[in-house]
């Protein structure tokens, strides 16, 4: 499973680039593989703040919904427009076009608690057994 | 599939022709302005009477329903509805009144609802309830409106509502649309709400907890005096989802458990027709304190007349026209007096026995994602198949070829590859051995044949739909180009 070391992760299996101004946000391989076919991604209105482990968006599969919580607090700077159309880059390209959203932290250091690759790798690991 | 009524079409052809005009025929144009007059005639199929029939009725009897096949639909509560509350609905005293026929000419009727009113305070020890929604989630909104509307008598603005991650699906969209803000509370290891996070999370901002129990894993919450001691304490109110009330009756009264109001789904637990548009009843029952912010208008006694009393100053207001589904509230008040108390805590009693007989039976295939006993339902996972490359979903789809309705997947969402199976009281022994038994076979089938399993089903005149594209591009539209019957258009 690719899990970029560049990238930090949450419990809830989004992932956030580290910025200082457009920290972007997503959702992991192992996210997109159990939800499966996603058909539909709400996106928060730009301008919009938000607050760390919070809802921000909703994703919609084959299977059900699911809300994608904020990684950190701050503003929301940027929405990948492009899901509103193809929402099956969600599954095809999680980490690139397949981005939901963008945020201008406003407290950088919830990024430190946030998890690295390794750690969120030992996590998805030991919820499949 | 065979083809669509407009396929059938044949220029000319007709089920029935009007008999000669004997008045004087005046040109539409006369009639109606010519805005408003369409250009080309509408694309009508062109069938007989007894095409009609024979198309309908051939659809008619590819549906599944609890009429025709088992229908262990989780959360829903499909059971078997009597013949008798549609016969007794049926009656022309019943089904011949009209909303706007004065108190005084329905008297009969007026205590039928005013009866039922008292029996289902009593199934559930509220004060009061309104039998105006029409459904499950319009209760919930009817209930949000009165826990909002007490907290302004109470000049207190509370915005959030805590709802446990077990909780019926509807609870959270329900409370968002009231303009609450949502807070989940995770379950403890045991699949139940943990007092600690639910303390934790308690404050002067907490508008309600709401509830669902037994939960949507089909468990009982156990500490479920403490949880509503606690938000009293806060000042909070405790609403909960009746919706599976299904296990309570006759043997737990919500009102004991410290609630302060909830909702009845009447299709659910009181055997009225369920799906396919009900229509539903959503009855709404509250304590003393919440009373006079029930939705008007009220019915009321006086003397020994029935009357319509239309103002209530707290009142949250109207709520649906008249007094909401009243076909269907006759029929839930025939299933209750048919039943009596004796008789709906055997229903219950039954529904819990056949959930939990499955649930063992099944335990060596799909066990239950939570220990037991269960109540009326319980959440297997079916995570085993995926080491076969099968999903529950497949599992699902492979159930109908068995002549099985699939039971609910994927819900709740704290279960992986869930299953909740919630096979009613109606269901007999024989039928639920034979639904363990093809869910056992489908596991076998999984292991020697998984693309088999993957494709299904097999057997039914529909094979497996492309849901993804289905969602991604709705098309809703039957078009008429291509379709040599209407060439001419």
């Amino acid at each position: 499973m690719r899990v970029p070391s560049e990238l930090r992760y949450t419990k809830t299996h989004e992932w956030i680039l580290p910025d200082e101004n457009e920290a972007m946000v997503g959702i992991t391989v192992h996210a997109q593989e159990e939800l499966r076919d996603v058909v539909y991604v709400e996106l928060p209105a730009v301008g919009k703040s938000v607050k760390q482990g919070e809802p921000a968006a909703v994703v919609e599969s084959v299977k059900a919904a699911f809300d994608i919580y904020a990684p950190i607090s701050g503003t929301v700077v940027k929405v990948n427009s492009a899901l509103a159309s193809s929402p099956q880059l969600v599954n095809k390209d999680c980490y690139g076009e397949g981005w939901f959203f963008a945020i201008k932290p406003s407290e950088p250091q919830e990024l430190n608690a946030l998890m690295t690759s390794d750690q969120y790798t030992e996590l998805t690991a030991s919820e499949t057994h | 599939m065979k083809e669509l009524i407009f396929e059938r079409s044949v220029a000319g052809r007709r089920g029935y022709r009007l008999p000669p005009c004997d008045v004087t025929p005046r040109p539409v144009a006369e009639l109606i302005p010519e805005e408003h007059l369409r250009q080309h005639a509408p694309h009508l199929p062109e069938v007989s009477e007894l095409d009609v029939v024979r198309h309908y009725t051939r659809l008619s009897q590819l549906n599944f329903s609890v009429d025709t096949h088992c229908y262990p639909l989780g959360s829903c509560t499909m059971k078997y509805n009597p013949k008798l509350n549609d016969r007794i609905a049926s009656w022309s005293r019943f089904a011949q009144m009209h909303p706007l026929h004065p108190a005084s000419c329905s008297q009969g009727l007026l205590r039928l609802l005013d009866e039922l009113e008292q029996l289902l305070c009593e199934i559930t020890g509220m004060a009061a309830f309104t039998l105006q929604p029409a459904a499950g989630a319009q209760g919930e909104l009817t209930g949000l409106k009165i826990i909002r509307a007490y907290h302004r008598a109470k000049r207190r603005a509370r915005t959030t509502i805590l709802i446990p991650d077990s909780a019926h699906g509807t609870n959270p969209a329900s409370a968002a649309l009231s303009g609450f803000r949502v807070v989940e509370l995770k379950s403890n290891a045991q699949g139940l709400i943990d007092v600690g996070e639910l303390r934790r999370h308690l404050s002067h901002d907490v508008a309600a907890l709401m509830l669902t129990n037994p939960n949507t894993l089909g468990l009982f919450e156990r500490d479920i005096l403490a949880i509503t001691a606690l938000c009293h304490e806060h000042g909070a109110l405790v609403y909960l989802d009746g919706a599976n009330m299904h296990a309570l009756l006759g043997l737990v009264k919500p009102g004991e458990m410290g609630v302060d109001l909830l909702q009845l789904n009447l299709h659910k637990t009181f055997s009225t027709p369920h799906g396919g548009g009900g229509p539903g009843a959503g009855p709404v029952g509250v304590a003393k304190a919440l009373e006079e912010f029930l939705p008007t208008p009220r019915l009321r006694t006086r003397g020994t007349r029935y009357v319509w009393e239309e103002r209530g100053k707290r009142s949250i207001g109207r709520v649906h026209a008249f007094y909401g589904n009243v076909g269907v509230l006759v029929r839930a008040y025939v299933y209750i007096r048919t039943l009596g108390k004796a008789g709906l805590e055997r229903v219950s009693r039954a529904a819990i026995i056949n959930a939990n007989y499955l649930m063992a039976k099944l335990a060596g295939t799909f066990p239950a994602a939570f220990p037991g006993p269960c109540l009326h339902e319980f959440v297997a996972t079916l995570k085993s198949l995926k080491a076969h490359g099968v999903t529950a979903w497949d599992a699902a789809k492979r159930l109908l070829d068995y002549g099985f309705y699939a039971p609910t997947v994927y819900f709740p969402l704290t279960v992986e590859e869930a299953f909740m199976i919630e096979p009613t009281e109606t269901e007999s022994k024989e039928t639920l051995d034979a639904f363990a038994a093809a869910l056992q076979q489908i596991a076998e089938e999984a292991k020697s044949d998984p693309e088999m399993v993957r494709q299904a089903p097999h057997r039914l005149p529909v094979h497996r739909v492309d849901d993804v594209k289905a969602a991604r591009e709705p098309n809703l539209r039957w078009d008429v180009r291509g379709h040599k019957q209407f060439a001419k258009f």
